[in-house]
């Protein structure tokens, strides 16, 4: 007889797997350091080369980043830039052994939840 | 590396329907995942409707009811009924648990069950557990001396050194956290996975072992163990309420603290 290609058991989030607290904001702090990685760092360096350009150059970075796109980007990027900054405490506090209790992930979790909101909200303020 | 879909022989198709029996009124939907290595079909999920009136408590009862009085041909390991053997761990509800402890009514709406997640499955709910019994091998759990047995006793062990032994010894080798792991769906083949890396840490923690050093030389490892990235669904889906989260974590920090830094 034939040795059969054995399947393989569903697994993925969402479908297969329940999308819980802890593997979400798993998936959002890689997310969010990849955007800030792709997005939020060139942006950086397109303003500090738009500052030391001149005039004309830093009016050009401020029309784009004055428009929706601009704006969105920069939302995502304070964002990404909250959450990552928060969730990555709340790892290294994990990585001295601490709050890993599955009542602590969550309320730490839920924390820095409540912390991205208001700091994207912060910052964002403060820039417009 | 990440993968997000099913491989093409592995896509589920639509499946049987097995409805109540007429004059049931109390009934519950369960989609179950069938695949039969005897044919050439791709897996499907076929629907029972189970009269709870005539049936236990236990998701694990509603299947032996199913394999009993309507399809014999579903097919599912168990063994103890009681959460205490592990055989019957699946993926019910999209939570990783055991059938055998897993009360019906606490899930809404129908039941579906998987095999245990991204695993090579044998026959409907019965997966392939041969790399991670190899990975539980792999990790040598006995314990390791060079001293000499002492002639007229066992190896001693004061309480306190025994109760460190708490929280990890219950584990039942189920493979509900394991495969709950995306780290260990996606990286299996080098990461030990939560499961494994517990018992790592229970025999590190031994007052007996005397193997820690070389124990420890073995897990430093960027895959073995630094695949974990504290995503903590073993943790939330462990059916015996460990937390190898933390047992992991602890590896790690013995690991520091041995650097002296």
């Amino acid at each position: 007889m034939k040795e059969k290609q054995r399947p393989l058991s569903p697994f993925m989030i969402g479908p297969y797997y329940r999308p819980q607290l802890t593997s979400i904001l798993s998936l959002t702090h890689r997310a969010t350091g990849i955007f800030l990685s792709i997005v939020g760092a060139p942006l950086l360096l397109w303003w500090i080369s738009a500052v030391s350009n001149g005039p004309e150059a830093y009016d050009a970075f401020l029309v784009f980043m004055g428009g929706w796109i601009g704006q969105l980007n920069l939302l995502a990027c304070l964002f990404s830039l909250s959450f990552h900054s928060l969730n990555g405490v709340r790892h290294l506090i994990w990585d001295t052994g601490r709050a890993l209790d599955l009542r602590s992930v969550y309320v730490t979790g839920w924390v820095v939840l409540a912390g991205t909101v208001v700091s994207t909200a912060i910052l964002m303020g403060l820039l417009l | 590396m990440a993968e997000f879909q099913l491989p093409k022989n592995s896509r589920i198709t639509k499946g049987k329907n097995f409805p109540a029996p007429g004059g049931a009124t109390n009934t519950k939907t369960f989609r179950v995942y069938r695949w039969n290595p005897d044919d050439d079909n791709n897996p499907s999920i076929d629907t029972y409707e189970i009269d709870l009136d005539s049936c236990g408590p236990m998701v694990l009862d509603a299947m032996i009811k199913i394999k009993n009085e309507i399809d014999a041909t579903l097919t599912f390991r168990r063994s103890c009924r009681e959460g205490i053997c592990g055989s019957c761990a699946m993926n019910i509800d999209g939570i990783n648990t055991l059938a055998c402890i897993q009360p019906i009514t606490e899930i809404k709406g129908a039941v579906k069950i998987y095999p245990l997640p991204h695993l090579p499955v044998v026959k409907d709910l019965v997966p392939d557990m041969d790399h991670f019994y190899a990975q539980y091998a792999a990790i040598r759990p006995w314990i390791r001396t060079q001293s000499a047995a002492p002639s007229d006793s066992e190896r001693l062990q004061s309480k306190e050194d025994r109760a460190k032994l708490d929280g990890s010894y219950e584990c039942i080798l189920c493979a509900c956290c394991s495969t709950a792991c995306p780290s260990y769906w996606w990286n299996s083949e080098r990461y030990l996975g939560p499961a494994i890396l517990l018992q790592a840490h229970r025999w590190l923690v031994d007052s007996r072992d005397e193997a820690t050093g070389e124990r420890l030389d073995e897990l430093d490892d960027p895959f073995k163990l630094y695949r974990c990235h504290t995503i903590m669904n073993c943790t939330s889906t462990c059916p015996k309420g460990l937390n190898p989260a933390k047992a992991i974590a602890e590896i790690k920090i013995m690991l520091i603290n041995r650097r002296g830094i």
